[in-house]
C-alpha cells in the first residue's frame, strides 16, 4: 500500500461514518455535524489525489461557507426544535423520492462510466498550462465561460431573491441615540436595573451605598450627585434605595 | 502569454525531505508558537501597562517573562467546572477544533530560504503547494467551527449570542482578507507562500499593492477577535461571549488559539506584504542578509512589529459597535476591494500585453483610491447634520450654567460647566443600633 492508498482507506472510512452520522443523529445541529466531517475528509482525499485547489475550495466553501449558515440557521432556530413529519406540501414525499432516485442513478452513471474516457494521468492533463489552476482557469474563463457567468448570475438572483423576501419596510424613522436616550431617561430607568439575585430598585451611580447599620454613605457619591443630594430630600425624582 | 514559465515556480524542494527532519520541522514550529503566545501575553501586558502608566507583571523571573508560563500551568490545574446544560461532545470538541486549526496554518509559511539541516538540504518551511494561501483561508474557516460551536454547546445565552457574532464577524472579514489576497496572487502569478516571498525579491508588495495591505491589516484584526473588533467578547454585553462557560484546560485552548492566530496572521502580513524573510532594505546591501539561518531574524523581526501593533491598537483604540462595524466590513473594505482589484487586474493585463508601465498606474490608482476614501469620509463628517450640531452648542451655550436636574432627572455637568459644591454640611449620623442599645 502507497500512502495514497493509506490516508484513502482511512478517509474514506471516515467520510462514509460522516454521512451515515448525519442521518442517524437526532439533533440537527450533530447532523450539521457529521456533514461538515464527511466534507472535510472529502477535501483530504481531493489533497491526496493532488488536487489541492479542489481540496482547499471544497472546505472554503462547502465547509467555511455552507455549512456554516446551515449551522447559522440550526442555532438561531433552535436548540431542542425537531422536525416535524406532517407533509406541508401535497405530494411532497412522492416527488422527493422520485428526485432522490434520479439523482441516485444519475450519479450511478456518472460513476461506473469513470474509466470510460481513458484515464490519461495528471501530467498528461496538465501538459499544456502547467498547473491544475492554470488549467482550470483556462477552461473555465474561456470554453466553460457563458456557463460560469450563467451561474454566477443565477446565485447573485437568489441571493437578491432572498434580500427582498426578508425585507421588512421600515414605517417610522429610526430613532436617533439621543432619542432613545431621552426615552430611557424618562422611564424612571435611566439606568440598567440591578443584575439578577440583586436587592435593589436601580443601579445608578446616584444611589448611594448603605452602611451596615443601614444608613446611606455620602463618601460613596461622586461629587455632582452630592450636590444633589445636598437638595430638599422631598424633591428628589431618584429616590435612593432603603 | 508566457503563463507557464511564470507560473510554475520551483516547489521542487518540497516534499523530498526524511520523516527525521519533517518531525524536527513540525516540533520547531509547536514550539515556536507555543513560545510566542507566552511571549506575546507578557509583551501584551508589559505593553498595555506602559501604555496605561503602571509597570505590568515583574515578579516572576527576569521583568517578569515566566509570568505567562505560570498563569498557564496555574490555569491547567484549576478545577473545571462543566455547566449541567452543555453538549458534552460538542463543547468537549469546539476548544480543540480552535487551537488544531490554529496551529494547522503555519506549516506553509515561509521562515527561511533553504539551509542544511542535519546535512540536509531543506526550506525553513514545514510545506507548500501551488494553492497553499488558499489553505490557509480554509483552515481559517474551520477555526471558525471551534467559535461557534463553543457558544452553542454551552447551552447558555451569552455564549451563543458570542458564538454567532463571532462566526459572523469572522466570515465577513474572511470575505475582504481573500480580496485582499488576490492582488497580490495576481502579481505574485502564484498562491503558494514561497513563490510569493520569491515575488518580492526587489519590491515588496505593501509598496506596490498598499490598498491590499490596508485592507488585509484591518481585517486580520477582525478575523482576530482584536481590539477594537473584540466584539464577540464584549464584555460588557456578552460576559465573556462564546468562552463564558469554559473553564480550566478548555479556556486555556480558547486563548492559545488567540494568540497562535495573532502570530498567524501577523506572520501571513509579512509573507504576503513585506517581503516575508527577507531582508529589509539597509540591511539586505549586504551579502550574506538573505542566506543561512539570518533571515529568520528578520521575519521573526517582522512578525513582533505586527504583534507590537495588535497590542498597541489595544492600548489605544475603544470597541466598535457591532452594527457599525458589521457595515464598515461590508459596506467599505469589501466595495474597496473589490473596486482595487480591477484596477491590479487592469494594470498586471496592461503589462502582460506591453502597454503602460502598469507601476506606475498602480501608485497613481492607489493614490486616487486613498484621495477617495479619505473624501468621502470628509465629506460625510462635513455634511452630517450641521445644523443640529450647530443648535446644540447654541443650547449648550444658553445653559451654560449647571442645573443638576436639567430635564427633571439628575445629570452630571456638561462639558465646561462646573459642578456646585455641596451646600449640605456634613450630617453625622446615628446608627439606629446604637439607638436601641442606648434605650436598654
Amino acid at each position: 500500500m502507497n500512502g495514497e492508498q493509506i490516508v484513502f482507506w482511512i478517509c474514506g472510512i471516515f467520510a462514509v461514518v460522516g454521512a451515515l452520522g448525519m442521518i442517524i443523529s437526532r439533533k440537527a445541529v450533530h447532523s450539521a455535524l457529521w456533514v461538515a466531517f464527511t466534507m472535510i475528509n472529502l477535501a483530504i482525499l481531493y489533497f491526496s489525489q493532488q488536487a489541492a485547489f479542489l481540496g482547499t475550495t471544497q472546505i472554503v466553501v462547502y465547509t467555511g461557507a455552507v455549512m456554516m449558515l446551515f449551522l447559522f440557521v440550526l442555532m438561531i432556530v433552535g436548540v431542542d426544535s425537531s422536525d416535524s413529519l406532517i407533509e406541508t406540501i401535497k405530494g411532497q414525499r412522492l416527488i422527493g423520492t422520485l428526485l432522490a432516485l434520479a439523482f441516485g442513478g444519475l450519479l450511478l452513471g456518472s460513476i461506473t462510466s469513470v474509466a470510460r474516457p481513458t484515464v490519461v494521468g495528471l501530467d498528461k492533463a496538465n501538459e499544456d498550462y502547467g498547473t491544475n489552476i492554470q488549467g482550470l482557469a483556462h477552461l473555465i474563463f474561456g470554453k466553460y465561460l457563458l456557463a460560469f457567468e450563467v451561474t454566477s448570475a443565477l446565485l447573485i438572483t437568489a441571493a437578491l431573491g432572498a434580500m427582498v423576501l426578508a425585507h421588512r419596510e421600515r414605517w417610522e424613522p429610526r430613532k436617533t441615540q439621543a432619542e432613545q436616550m431621552r426615552e430611557r431617561t424618562l422611564s424612571g430607568h435611566p439606568t440598567p436595573l440591578p443584575n439578577p439575585g440583586v436587592l435593589a430598585r436601580n443601579n445608578s451611580v446616584a444611589t448611594a451605598a448603605l452602611l451596615p447599620d443601614g444608613t446611606q454613605s455620602q463618601e460613596s457619591l461622586p461629587t455632582a450627585f452630592k450636590a444633589i443630594a445636598s437638595e430638599d430630600s422631598a424633591s428628589k425624582p431618584n429616590e435612593v434605595t432603603q | 502569454m508566457n503563463i507557464r514559465s511564470e507560473a510554475v515556480g520551483d516547489l521542487s524542494t518540497f516534499g523530498t525531505d526524511p520523516i527525521g527532519v519533517v518531525l524536527v520541522k513540525v516540533l520547531g514550529i509547536f514550539v515556536i508558537l507555543v513560545l510566542l503566545t507566552l511571549l506575546t501575553i507578557w509583551a501584551e501586558r508589559r505593553v498595555v501597562g506602559r501604555m496605561q502608566m503602571r509597570i505590568g507583571p515583574n515578579r516572576v523571573g527576569p521583568f517578569g517573562l515566566l509570568q505567562s508560563l505560570m498563569d498557564g500551568v496555574k490555569l491547567a490545574l484549576k478545577e473545571e467546572i462543566v455547566p449541567k446544560g452543555v453538549h458534552y461532545a460538542v463543547y468537549w470538541l469546539a476548544p480543540v477544533i480552535s487551537a488544531g486549526a490554529a496551529f494547522l496554518t503555519f506549516a506553509v509559511i515561509p521562515l527561511g530560504p533553504t539551509v542544511s539541516m542535519f546535512g540536509h538540504i531543506t526550506p525553513l518551511q514545514l510545506t507548500d503547494f501551488p494553492v497553499s494561501v488558499l489553505y490557509v483561508l480554509a483552515i481559517a474557516s474551520i477555526g471558525i467551527y471551534g467559535i461557534v460551536l463553543g457558544g452553542w454547546a454551552s447551552g447558555s445565552t451569552y455564549p451563543l449570542l458570542g458564538g454567532l457574532r463571532s462566526s459572523a464577524q469572522m466570515i465577513s472579514y474572511e470575505i475582504a482578507m481573500g480580496l485582499s489576497f488576490v492582488a497580490v496572487f495576481l502579481y505574485a502569478s502564484s498562491m503558494s507562500t514561497s513563490q510569493i516571498v520569491a515575488g518580492q525579491e526587489h519590491l515588496w508588495y505593501i509598496v506596490l499593492l498598499f490598498p491590499s495591505f490596508a485592507i488585509y491589516a484591518t481585517a486580520m484584526v477582525g478575523e482576530t477577535n482584536r481590539a477594537p473588533f473584540d466584539l464577540p467578547e464584549a464584555e460588557g454585553e456578552l460576559v465573556g461571549g462564546f468562552q463564558t462557560e469554559y473553564s480550566s484546560l478548555k479556556f486555556a485552548l480558547f486563548y492559545l488559539a488567540e494568540y497562535v492566530n495573532m502570530v498567524t496572521v501577523s506572520a501571513m502580513a509579512t509573507t504576503l506584504f513585506l517581503g516575508g524573510w527577507r531582508a529589509p532594505y539597509p540591511i539586505s546591501m549586504w551579502s550574506q542578509a538573505n542566506t543561512g539561518w539570518w533571515p529568520l531574524l528578520w521575519f521573526f523581526g517582522k512578525v513582533f512589529a505586527f504583534l507590537f501593533v495588535f497590542i498597541w491598537l489595544r492600548g489605544t483604540l475603544p470597541r466598535m459597535r457591532y452594527d457599525q462595524f458589521m457595515k464598515f466590513g461590508w459596506k467599505v473594505l469589501i466595495p474597496v476591494s473589490i473596486a482595487w482589484i480591477m484596477v491590479v487586474a487592469v494594470a498586471r493585463y496592461l503589462r502582460n500585453t506591453g502597454g503602460l508601465a502598469s507601476r506606475n498606474l498602480l501608485f497613481i490608482a492607489s493614490a486616487v483610491l486613498f484621495v477617495v476614501v479619505v473624501a468621502s469620509y470628509v465629506m460625510e463628517l462635513r455634511t452630517k447634520k450641521r445644523e443640529e450640531l450647530e443648535q446644540e452648542r447654541a443650547e449648550l451655550e444658553a445653559s451654560a450654567e449647571f442645573d443638576p436636574f436639567a430635564g427633571g432627572f439628575p445629570v452630571p455637568p456638561m462639558p465646561g460647566q462646573t459642578p456646585q459644591a455641596s451646600r449640605r454640611i456634613p450630617v453625622t449620623v446615628t446608627a439606629p443600633a446604637v439607638e436601641s442599645g442606648e434605650e436598654q
